[in-house]
């Protein structure tokens, strides 16, 4: 049965494609939901609240599938002096962005819905569409508050592509390419810069991630994500002592609710490369012999990473808008390109 | 020849029409943030052009240069200076029917000789991706020495930049105070 299944899925491309699609598009919520809720429990932790407590029955577990469901339900309010075809597009370019970067996330050896050869690459092009649609939202919403918000995530996000960047050229110089899965595959064979001291024994598949030798991109990386996400201490755009939550102050309803889940599918998303790129994606002890590990160490990875940001979240006091760009202009990008440089010259000596 | 037997053909025509609708709300709209927003639509549309034609490495650069920092830029300057929603009456002046033949001669001059020299070219399914590692070696091989040019004209253009927009200290005097 299953066999008959797969191989007329491996015989039929739009078949197949539509399966990946529906796939991709239930992960996206649902990724979303389980790491929203797992923000506002940790959050109730940290502060010593219970957090959502009835809804589902128990653990308030259903907490955000009634939200979302509650926000499909309310009215979709445009604003009168709103530019009404930006102002309704805007959410969509951010989806498209979110989806754009679930195709390439290889979930176990072979299990991306595309493989790219250029695949780090893309995901740096195809995130930055994100901030289109953001400059938009802000823009159309005929609001000073929305105007300053999307203002500032565009400020902020061009600032914080570039040390991503260049994290990225780090990790790209010692796999060899910009394929996501060959980035991973670098990391499998326990060799430093070539040097393999262990042979090819099935417990080799132990990975030996960028994460070690590439500490300062990971950092970069990860301060970059934060940023990209805008997510505490970088959340200026958002603020919402300051700017009545930016450039989704005048959003309601559905449209509210793509961006909400955008942002925290963006999470899940922006882990899973961190993941793939310093810590080794699907590998793991025994991957080779269970594949099926494979996913479940990717989404152990991409827990932690949301863990710390969500940690990060509350515990960190918001920059102040001149802090953030010193910080990406004076610190990581000269540390990137350092890192590059360094990176290069142990690439070619060792 | 334009084969529409071929799915490749009519992505093909469809990303072209994109591609025109979106140029001619570049230069007819009234608004200047939605002429910036057809641009992104025409190079959006440019992009999937080159993924049809097998050369992904320059879509995505298309998409990664243009779409998300230059338009960013755009639409960044535009916003933060003049962006009123609604119509900005200035936008038009008398000289459009001079751009207008202008345009509209170049146009016929480029598809006579695209025509002329690819006419009977036929898009032929969408092959294996060009190697991005192909690229590299050719563009630090042998097309190494415009590469490094095309660099030092960025420099340079950088270094401008910088000096157009620094504001030099002026010397305090004794006993003046600090703005």
């Amino acid at each position: 049965m299953i066999d008959s299944v797969v191989e007329f899925l491996q015989g039929n491309f739009w078949a197949l494609t539509a399966l990946k699609l529906v796939a991709i598009l239930g992960l996206i919520p649902v990724s979303g939901l389980a790491i929203g809720f797992a923000e506002l429990k940790l959050s109730a932790k940290m502060q010593n609240r219970v957090g959502p407590y009835f809804a589902g029955g128990r653990w308030g577990w259903a907490q955000l599938l009634a939200d979302g469901i509650k926000f499909i339900q309310k009215e979709d309010i445009i604003p009168a002096d709103a530019d009404r075809p930006v102002f309704r597009w805007a959410p969509a370019l951010v989806m498209v962005s979110t989806v754009g970067l679930f195709v390439v996330i290889p979930f176990w050896d072979g299990g991306a819905v595309a493989d790219l050869s250029i695949g780090i690459f893309y995901v740096l092009a195809i995130s930055s569409i994100s901030t289109i649609g953001i400059l938009m939202a802000g823009w159309s919403s005929a609001n000073k508050y929305s105007l300053m918000g999307g203002l500032r995530a565009a400020g902020q996000l061009i600032a914080y592509e570039l040390p991503m960047v260049l994290a990225v050229i780090g990790v790209v110089i010692m796999a060899g390419t910009m394929s996501l899965s060959g980035i991973i595959k670098a990391q499998a064979d326990f060799s430093l810069f070539g040097w393999s001291g262990f042979g090819d024994q099935p417990i080799a598949n132990f990975i030996s991630p960028f994460f070690i030798l590439q500490f300062v991109g990971f950092l970069i990386f990860f301060i970059s994500a934060l940023a990209e996400l805008s997510r505490i201490p970088f959340d200026m755009p958002i603020a919402e002592s300051e700017l009545v939550t930016g450039y989704l102050t005048e959003y309601s309803g559905f449209r509210f609710l793509f961006f909400f889940l955008a942002e925290f599918a963006n999470m899940f998303t922006m882990s899973a490369i961190a993941a793939t790129l310093f810590l080794g994606g699907y590998l793991g002890p025994f991957v080779n012999v269970v594949p099926w590990l494979g996913p479940l160490y990717l989404v152990t990875k991409i827990g932690v990473l949301c863990f710390l940001m969500i940690w990060f979240r509350w515990t960190f006091p918001r920059f102040r808008e001149d802090q953030l760009q010193s910080v990406a202009w004076k610190v990581l990008v000269p540390l990137g390109l350092a890192n590059i440089v360094v990176t290069a010259i142990f690439k070619v000596v060792m | 020849m334009m084969d529409f037997t071929e799915p490749v053909t009519w992505v093909a025509s469809i990303l072209g029409l994109v591609i025109a609708i979106s140029g001619f709300i570049v230069v007819t709209s009234k608004n200047l943030i939605h002429a910036a927003l057809g641009l992104v639509g025409a190079l959006a549309g440019t992009a999937g052009l080159f993924l049809v034609l097998s050369a992904e490495f320059v879509a995505w650069v298309l998409v990664l240069v243009y779409i998300g920092a230059v338009l960013v830029l755009f639409l960044f300057g535009i916003m933060i200076t003049r962006a009123p929603v609604g119509y900005d009456v200035d936008l038009d002046n008398d000289r459009k029917v001079i751009a207008a033949v202008g345009a509209g001669s170049l146009f016929v001059l480029t598809s006579f000789a695209a025509l002329d020299s690819f006419g009977d070219t036929a898009l032929l399914g969408i092959g294996d991706p060009t190697s991005t590692g192909d690229l590299a070696d050719a563009l630090l091989g042998r097309f190494v020495l415009p590469f490094e040019l095309v660099s030092f004209v960025l420099l340079a253009a950088l270094i401008g930049g910088i000096t157009v927009a620094r504001k030099d200290a002026t010397p305090i005097a004794v006993g003046e105070t600090e703005e």
